[in-house]
């Protein structure tokens, strides 16, 4: 037997040694010293400082600083204006946040065009496998979910964000239910919650390990009844601005022929989500293609000021084998019922409930210090014992609860109800982005940002399950305000103004661009 | 365990062949041949149903269907993505329907007439029950239709294969939402803590901590 198979043997082997092993919590002091030792976003080498801009002297990744700091695609193109579309409301981003602020401005009488680099769906949104938290059980309250939050975010939320997330939260999951979305009832029909990590209460809804294709599903399905124009294949590469600065709509791209589309608008709400694609620091990715952070770097551009822009969430559980599925979501919910993490030897190393960050950390602390297991590929992981689930919670389990879990798997021939998987940190999430106020309006005017690519609300480490709460409740806020705001006001001119001032601050800071983005697409092609 | 790159297995990609080391999926085999993908490619994760293919292996007769960046190439193996087509999808409203059960037959006159022949569920990359989803729709079981369809991920490979025109995928949707909508127990847990929020229950809690300094909100326990 080999090192790899003789460490799985132990696992399976002192499994049930572990059903009632219990692992104390870290202090938060000893939380602080892990992260800070081991966590990627404390890398110093990894990092630079914003050298002109909104942001300036301000630091992130050296892969979204270049981005930041690059070309428009458009800047040398002599692009006519003239627009090929006007209407009071331009959604950029075809997930969950865009379909619901699209849904949310049309219900209300606003003309709505929806524009998406894939197809409309085709987004992180789909993949969201644990749930959506909401404080509605009788011992939970509001205030329990706030403060939650806000230690998981190491104290940096936006506090009007925040709070205004876990009050609006019931209400959005009521408009889900309303649309046809079905969460899991407990025997007695109640919604079924669960625990995720860092909450002191069960809060989690769910549709199985399907909550985000069940969300987007009933999402899309409502974009096409409500037949609100769509505009698919046509990424965001541009905003247009007036003489003061406001944002007055976009340039697309249709990627079909190649051909850059005007869309004149009273507002834009951007919605393209995040930014694991990327791939900071090396890391694999448990985002959907599309996720390139396009939305940071022409919201940046623009004018607006970017928040947090240095935190990024790498998931403690994506798959480091086999090979093909590196990087993909092994959902938290399956440390909530009972998944343990174990090391080389087999040996427990974390209370898996911890924030993602502190459990990450911990991670990626066993693998450095030699106790992680080298993949055949040259990966390095720790085991995530999935078979327990089933010892613990009865047989049957991971089947029923887990269907889209053991379906991944045995395409591999592993049985996760059988075998341990081995697991390692994946980029999951951007935490900060594009500052925004509670209607989500970011400091250029008329120019709104909504969902993942949006920032302050999660602060420093985002709570599983607040991310797809955040999409709905601030989907509808922006979808809400951009619908009251174009009946106030008129269409103003679609300038490309912004590029001059950012031209000019670019040469200030001594910087002649060699790159264009947003990027659109990571390049996976081998070219050789 | 073989490694991704241990030999190379050959392959035909769109009618041309070509050697590709084993162990990696279609989608990966199409970027190591060097082929850009952007129509074909969504989420890379087996749920939003963009890469939807179709492929023959070497020791079978069937043309077979599945999902791009799910499976792994073999020894043989044939497979172009699938071209987007139309596929009708009626338009409805939910809020204005009052009896679901019949308005299918409006939105979905079709789905009366599944001829059993048991296609869909053979193209299915998420090895749905189709058909049996189907009947349940007609016979009005919602709930058991809803069950079956949980997984679709609305690739629509069940489409083109259905002799009676059925667009299955969306009959699912619709027996779903509906279910959702009409049938399932009320949420009054929901509707209570909507109320307190309105009526200000916890709005001198609320007061009490957002005064509060960041330091006392690191430790302070709530009731
Ligand atoms: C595998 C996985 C599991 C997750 N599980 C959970 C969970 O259980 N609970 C939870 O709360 N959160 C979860 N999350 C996080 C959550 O799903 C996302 O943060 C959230 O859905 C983001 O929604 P969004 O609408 O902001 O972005 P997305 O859903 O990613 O939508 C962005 C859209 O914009 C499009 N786009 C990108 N660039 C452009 C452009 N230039 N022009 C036009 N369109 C563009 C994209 O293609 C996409 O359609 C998970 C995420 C992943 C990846
Ligand atoms: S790319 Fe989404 S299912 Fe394959």
């Amino acid at each position: 037997m080999n090192l790899l198979d003789t460490s799985k043997e132990a696992v399976n082997q002192s499994r049930q040694e572990r059903v009632t092993q219990k692992i104390q919590s870290l202090s938060p002091m000893e939380q602080e010293i892990l992260v800070h030792q081991y966590h990627p976003d404390y890398k110093k080498e990894a990092y630079r400082e914003i050298q002109f801009g909104p942001n300036q002297g301000e630091k992130t990744v050296h892969e979204l600083a270049d981005l930041l700091e690059a070309d428009s695609p458009v800047a040398d193109q002599n692009l006519s204006l003239t627009p090929d579309y006007s209407v009071d409301l331009l959604v950029i981003g075809g997930g969950g946040a865009g379909a619901t602020a699209a849904l949310t401005a049309k219900a209300m009488g606003a003309n709505v065009l929806l524009a998406t680099k894939l197809r409309l769906g085709d987004a992180n949104t789909v993949m969201a496998e644990g749930g959506i938290q909401v404080a509605i059980s009788p011992d939970d309250t509001p205030l329990h979910h706030y403060l939650d939050t806000l230690r998981g975010g190491h104290m940096k939320n936006d506090p009007a964000l925040l709070k205004t997330l876990v009050e609006e939260g019931p209400a959005a999951v009521q408009w889900l239910i309303d649309i046809g979305v079905m969460f899991d009832r407990d025997l007695d029909g109640h919604l079924s919650l669960r625990s995720g990590g860092g909450s002191s209460k069960p809060r989690l809804l769910r549709c199985k390990d399907y909550t985000g294709l069940e969300i987007m599903r009933v999402l899309k399905d409502g974009v096409q009844n409500a037949q609100i124009d769509l505009l698919e294949f046509s990424p965001i590469v541009e905003l247009l601005t007036d003489e003061e600065g406001a944002c007055t709509g976009a340039v697309l791209k249709n990627i079909d022929n190649g051909r850059f589309i005007v869309v004149s608008a009273k507002s834009v709400i951007l919605a393209t989500g995040g930014i694991g694609r990327l791939h900071i620091q090396g890391f694999p990715t448990s985002n959907h293609y599309g996720a390139t952070a396009d939305g940071l770097s022409i919201a940046y551009r623009a004018g607006a000021q970017l928040t947090l822009q240095d935190t990024f969430q790498y998931h403690p559980t994506g798959a480091a084998f086999p090979e093909p599925i590196a990087g993909i979501l092994v959902t938290e919910a399956l440390r909530s019922v009972g998944a343990q993490l174990l090391n080389v030897k087999g040996e427990r190393f974390i209370n898996e409930m911890q924030t993602r960050d502190v459990v990450a950390a911990s991670v990626i602390r066993e693998c450095q210090e030699g106790r992680g297991i080298t993949t055949p590929a040259g990966r390095r992981g720790v085991w995530l014992d999935l078979p327990l689930v089933d010892l613990i919670q009865g047989e049957g389990t991971l089947k029923n609860r887990f269907p889209n879990m053991v379906r991944q798997f045995s395409r591999y021939q592993i049985d996760i109800t059988k075998d341990p998987v081995l697991v390692y940190p994946t980029l999951h999430y951007q935490n900060g982005g594009v500052k925004v106020d509670v209607d989500g309006e970011s400091t250029v005017k008329n120019l709104f940002v909504a969902g993942e690519a949006s920032g302050g609300l999660h602060g420093r480490n985002r709570l599983m399950g607040n991310s797809l709460l955040d999409i709905i409740v601030y989907g509808r806020r922006a979808g809400k305000a951009t619908a009251e705001r174009a009946r106030k006001t008129d269409f103003k001119k679609p300038t490309l103004k912004h590029l001059d001032r950012f031209h000019q601050v670019q040469k200030e800071a001594g910087i002649i661009p060699t790159s264009v983005s947003p990027i659109l697409f990571p390049d996976y092609v081998n070219r050789k | 365990m073989a490694t991704a790159t241990d030999y190379l297995v050959n392959v035909q990609i769109m009618g041309k062949p070509y050697a590709v080391p084993a162990g990696i999926t279609l989608v990966q085999a199409m970027w190591h041949v060097g082929l850009e993908v952007t129509r074909g490619i969504g989420c890379l994760g087996g749920v939003c149903g963009a890469c939807a293919t179709h492929y023959r292996t070497a020791d079978s007769y069937k043309l077979k269907s599945g999902l791009a960046c799910q499976l792994i190439v073999e020894e043989g193996i044939s497979f172009s993505l699938l071209q987007s087509f139309p596929v009708r999808k009626p338009t409805y409203h939910l809020d204005q329907i009052t009896d679901p059960k019949q308005e299918l037959f409006k939105h979905f006159p079709e789905t009366a007439f599944c001829r059993n022949c048991n296609a869909c569920t053979e193209a299915c990359p998420q090895g749905i029950d189709v058909r049996a989803g189907i009947w349940k729709a007609n016979f009005g079981d919602f709930k058991g239709s809803a069950e079956h369809f949980l997984p679709c991920v609305m690739c629509n490979l069940c489409v083109p294969v259905c002799i009676a025109e059925i667009s299955s995928n969306q009959v699912g949707l619709y027996a779903r939402r509906a279910q959702g909508v009409f049938f399932e127990e009320k949420t009054t847990e929901l509707t209570t803590r909507i109320n307190e929020i309105k009526t200000g229950k916890f709005d001198a809690e609320w007061n009490r901590i957002l005064s509060m300094p960041t330091e006392a909100l690191k430790t302070l326990s709530l009731a």
